[in-house]
């Protein structure tokens, strides 16, 4: 492997032959906003979150290899109004009532408008999809009213526990996740499966039952800093 | 004697909210001895005044809208200030009062909804099995509009509460005639 | 062969065992592929009429696929159902130019006639009825797909027709003639469509003697036919203009076991039906080109990807492959060249526009949903089950077919400077001659107006809904790349048609072919719908406007493919071209309040729920 170096924002990255521009800059402590991707999981540049511009063009950082000398715009005005918009999006598409969510504090669905400072009057028309609520399985609920498409479910659940129990169905504004059967308890799911734990659903849609609520306000994760906090501390290390 | 500036005119209404809003302007605490030197509150349920006494320039509005009053009061409250600005979820997005649009896929939403509240609910103990229907009570709307479906709204200020530092905080900058944003770390949606 | 619709399986005469069986032999016919997932539910879908949850977990056993990635690739197609649909399924053409055709009038005689309505099935299982968009048929509107054939040029009274024939018990098939089985594919393709061929050109619709084009190329090395295909400037025809020599150059020069060649031949732009012609009338072209391109990078493989819509063409389609494969221009040893083998399979779609995206299309062909891939890597690195591919329009190939014959000069000298040779354009609308233009690249869409009779055009949208949508005064621009690019589609509106109504239509065809990968395209283009209703309905107010370019520029830039980076072009087009039909339709909001909201309608359920009127908003009540 062979090393070279591009910029993002004007600051010297180093990265290896077939690193990707996000791969690249989590390394170098420069975080790049996203919410599809996901540690120890393959790319899949949905939510557009991370789009980054290089040469006038843009692309998903996710998946866009990086290339030596190539000069990303990463948090600029412009491109911050851009995830802005997505992010928005996500919030209109699906049924996201933060103040009844067991995921609030820990969303990053909720913590990347916070990132984004997405707080001026909505442009956007509410959605208000109704969506079923799958608390079939025992320790195991799916409330798709707040889930965002991402994908991590399915391809934790294909590639690390090797089970595929998650996939997508329809297609357009009605591709929706579903599971590998009648309803979850109809699956191999289990509550020890990656698929299922805190890390993967960025979301309150997977909800492990009987252990919500239990962190107070103020202690939460992203009570304790922004979204990519961790990633920007390595790089002033 | 010098003339005192004339004061900014503040107006608040709670629609389909909880009162916590205006609980967490309560939390201003002390520093609203301090503002009350800059504001004075016309209609407002702070005051117990029901009617507008004139135009104000502040208008802050809690909760979203569930009923005709509500669209009332808001559009009164539209005519009636020069800002706007919807304070909470509810009146950003609806807020829990916005759980029941989950059944609009129904063929009757209101009539499920209420016949749920009132007569087959698990916990209900309602001996005439009727769902409330006095002429005083005014009708409900389909489903929970957020503040901004009904009227333009200038700014919001997201929380559930939102604490009593940002409230103080955008009030003051308001005052100051600018909004230029928030602290990051100060907003929560919850 | 797939099922006769007389012969299918009725609900309730159901025997699970039987169906499981019918269902592994359908998998048995394409060796339990997983990557041939749309033929094996294609077959389901003709046997029985939907695809149910028992057959999905019959084909994922067979396959080795998990149930719910089985539903993922039968939920993603329109024409795949998971609800029983009718032994006659009509779908309708909703295209904008089907509705100003007189859609209204043959829909109200086709529920009229079934008893049900859009979307429904009759309850004894007999009909269903649905709309889909544009089925390449613009030239003879309104037109519509009874099961695997097609009718055109719909009135009430050929409604009542068809519905009459098929109560009575005939096959749709017999709608074309009685003797459909006899005659031959070509016959029957041409009894059912016209082709409209209204001006032949040079290359493709004149006189084109066969495969010389394929013997000459033979000839030659491979690296000394793309430098041909290279000279002669050609660019691909699908709409995006690639040239089509760097595509296959890179592909050759990619390291691999295996390449292949797909013939893309999903034309879903609504408007074009350029490929549905070519294809009638030229297969033979098609497949030279594909052949010539197989020799050029080295490919055994070949697929033509046929849109669903167009599956009344599939007989002629495999007749001519058989043909071509009994002359030994396709198999083992083609034209006796040591060597050189290269066959053709044919890959028929299911619905889906976004097929059309070189990535998407691949998805299809493997097998899955019609998803486009990540770039890079690119088809021609790593295409087709990984190996490098050369996707181009069925009318790139053919082109390439008759520049080996001709030489690259004949062909380079047409057109014009960065635009060479000649291009078919599918012109539909308001004009006295709908059809098929074969012109050299460079005719100003005034020039193409005065061919087709679109005298009293007032609007004209080139390369259909993801191209550009013109006005009277900038009818001088070229039907060229670096003027009005197109892939073919040219659409004529006079002035009586409502350009929002047109705007609205394509913009809900973009929600309904979105694939739904990414959010930009998926919300966003929801959102532009929403925007344009309200335009439509008259309660916009001017800062809606800047709403639809703000919108619109986030949805293009952030967009993963060319689907959500076109998809506002409708609105932004109009808004540039057609500035009026907006402003005229705004009004700033009176105090403030939304008109959007109505509160009318908002209290009507509680009012009659409560059996009392309102005291705020019945003015006339209470007191």
């Amino acid at each position: 492997m062979s090393g070279f170096t591009f910029t993002i924002d004007g600051v010297d990255v180093p990265a290896q032959d077939g690193q990707t521009i996000m791969e690249a800059a989590d390394a170098a402590g420069v975080y790049i906003p996203r919410l599809c991707d996901h540690q120890g999981l393959r790319h899949q540049g949905g939510c557009r979150v991370c789009t980054v511009k290089a040469a006038g063009r843009s692309f998903s950082a996710c998946t866009q290899p990086a290339t030596p000398g190539l000069q990303v715009e990463n948090e600029t005005p412009h491109i911050n109004k851009l995830r802005r918009d997505l992010v928005e999006m996500l919030f209109h598409e699906g049924n996201h009532l933060c103040p009844i969510c067991e995921a609030s504090g820990n969303c990053e669905l909720q913590a990347m408008a916070y990132r984004l400072d997405m707080t001026a009057p909505t442009k956007f028309p509410y959605l208000e999809p109704s969506r079923a609520l799958d608390a079939s399985h025992p320790d195991i609920a799916l409330d798709t009213n707040r889930c965002i498409s991402c994908g991590r479910c399915i391809r934790a659940s294909q590639d690390i526990d090797r089970k595929g129990i998650f996939g997508y169905v329809g297609r357009g504004i009605r591709r929706r996740v579903a599971v590998d059967g009648a309803d979850l308890a109809h699956t191999d799911a289990q509550v020890t499966d990656h698929a299922i734990s805190d890390d993967v659903c960025p979301v309150g849609c997977i909800i492990r039952k009987r252990v919500g609520f239990a962190t107070p306000i103020g202690e939460r994760k992203f009570d304790q800093g922004l979204i990519g906090h961790e990633i920007e501390e390595r790089g002033d290390d | 004697m010098t003339e005192e500036p004339r004061k900014v005119r503040i107006a608040t209404a709670s629609l389909a909210g909880c009162f916590g809003c205006h609980m967490a302007i309560l939390d201003i605490d002390e520093r609203l001895i301090e503002l009350m030197k800059l504001v004075e509150i016309d209609r407002s349920p702070l005051t117990d005044i029901k009617r507008f006494h004139g135009r104000c320039d502040i208008g802050i509005i809690e909760g979203g809208c569930c009923n005709e009053e509500n669209v009332e009061v808001l559009r009164d409250f539209r005519r009636h200030c020069d800002v706007l600005v919807a304070i909470g979820q509810c009146a950003i997005m609806g807020g829990l009062p916005a759980m029941r649009n989950a059944i609009m896929h129904s063929d009757e939403p209101l009539r499920e909804c209420l016949e749920e509240a009132y007569i087959s609910g698990r916990y209900i103990r309602n001996t005439t099995h009727d769902i409330p229907n006095d002429p005083a009570l005014p009708l409900l709307l389909d489903k929970v509009y957020p503040v901004s479906e009904v009227v333009e709204v200038d700014y919001q200020i997201p929380g559930c509460a939102p604490t009593g530092d940002v409230i103080f905080e955008t009030l003051t900058r308001l005052l100051a005639g600018r909004l230029p944003g928030f602290e990051r770390e100060h907003i929560k949606f919850d | 062969m797939p099922q006769r619709p007389g012969e299918s399986v009725s609900e309730e005469n159901r025997n699970p065992d039987a169906d499981a069986d019918a269902i592994r032999q359908i998998c048995d016919r394409y060796a339990n592929d997983r990557h041939r997932m749309m033929d094996i539910l294609r077959d389901v879908q003709d046997r029985f009429r939907w695809i149910s949850p028992e057959a999905m977990v019959e084909i994922a056993t067979r396959t080795g696929l998990t149930r719910i990635a089985v539903e993922g690739v039968a939920s993603f197609y329109a024409f795949f159902t998971q609800q029983p649909a009718g032994r006659v399924t009509i779908r309708l053409c909703d295209d904008i130019v089907d509705r100003f055709a007189g859609l209204p009038e043959v829909t109200a005689a086709f529920e009229k006639a079934l008893g049900i309505g859009i979307g429904q099935t009759t309850p004894d299982g007999a009909f269903s009825l649905e709309y889909t968009p544009c089925i390449g048929l613009c030239d003879q509107a309104p037109a519509a797909m009874v099961n695997d054939i097609v009718v055109t040029a719909l009135t009430p009274e050929r409604v009542h027709e068809i519905v009459r024939q098929m109560k009575d018990g005939q096959r749709p098939e017999d709608l074309v003639s009685h003797r459909f089985d006899e005659i031959r594919p070509y016959e029957r393709a041409a009894r059912m469509v016209q082709n409209n061929v209204r001006h032949a050109g040079a290359v493709l619709l004149g006189p084109v003697p066969q495969d010389a084009g394929l013997a000459k190329a033979l000839g030659l090395s491979p690296s000394q036919i793309i430098d041909a295909v290279e000279a002669s400037g050609l660019r691909g025809c699908g709409g995006a203009g690639f040239p089509t020599a760097r595509k296959w150059r890179a592909a050759a020069a990619t390291g691999a076991e295996r390449r292949v060649v797909i013939g893309n031949a999903d034309e879903g732009e609504p408007g074009t039906f350029k490929d549905r012609v070519l294809l009638t009338e030229r297969p033979h072209l098609v497949f030279e080109g594909m052949t010539i391109a197989a020799r050029a990078i080295g490919a055994s493989e070949g697929i033509l990807y046929l849109r669903g819509e167009y599956v009344y063409l599939r007989d002629l389609i495999e007749e001519t492959l058989a043909e071509r494969r009994e002359k030994g221009l396709l198999g083992k040893r083609i034209m006796g060249v040591e060597g050189f083998d290269f066959d053709i399979r044919l890959q028929m779609g299911a619905g889906a526009y976004i097929c059309g995206e070189e990535g998407a299309l691949i998805s299809s062909c493997e097998g899955l949903p019609g998803e486009p891939k990540t770039r890079p890597p690119y088809p021609v690195n790593r295409g087709y089950l990984g190996f490098p591919t050369v996707v181009n329009n069925v009318e790139t190939f053919s082109h390439v077919a008759r520049i080996l014959d001709r030489g690259a000069g004949w062909f380079y000298a047409m057109g014009t400077e960065g635009s060479h040779g000649t291009k078919l354009f599918s012109v539909s609308g308001d004009c006295i001659n709908p059809g098929i233009y074969e012109l050299p690249y460079g005719a100003t869409v005034q020039e193409l107006l005065a061919m087709a009779g679109g005298d009293d055009a007032e609007a004209v949208l080139v390369g259909g809904p993801s191209g550009t949508m013109i006005a009277r005064d900038t009818f001088d621009r070229r039907l060229t790349f670096d003027d009005l690019a197109t892939g073919g589609a040219v659409v004529i509106f006079n002035g009586k048609r409502n350009i929002l109504e047109i705007v609205e239509y394509y913009m809900s065809f973009f929600v309904h072919e979105s694939c739904g990968y990414c959010t930009p395209c998926r919300v966003g283009n929801v959102f532009l719908q929403k925007a344009i209703a309200k335009f439509r309905a008259g309660l916009a107010n001017p800062g809606d406007i800047d709403y639809l370019k703000d919108l619109s520029a986030t949805i293009i830039e952030t967009s993963r493919c060319g689907l959500g980076m076109t998809s506002p072009h409708p609105i932004l087009t109009t808004l540039e071209n057609f500035p009026l039909v907006y402003s005229a339709m705004v009004k700033p909001t009176r105090d403030r309040i939304r008109d959007t909201f109505d509160i009318q309608s908002a209290i009507d359920g509680a009012r009659k729920l409560a059996k009392r009127r309102s005291y705020i908003f019945d003015k006339d009540y209470g007191q």
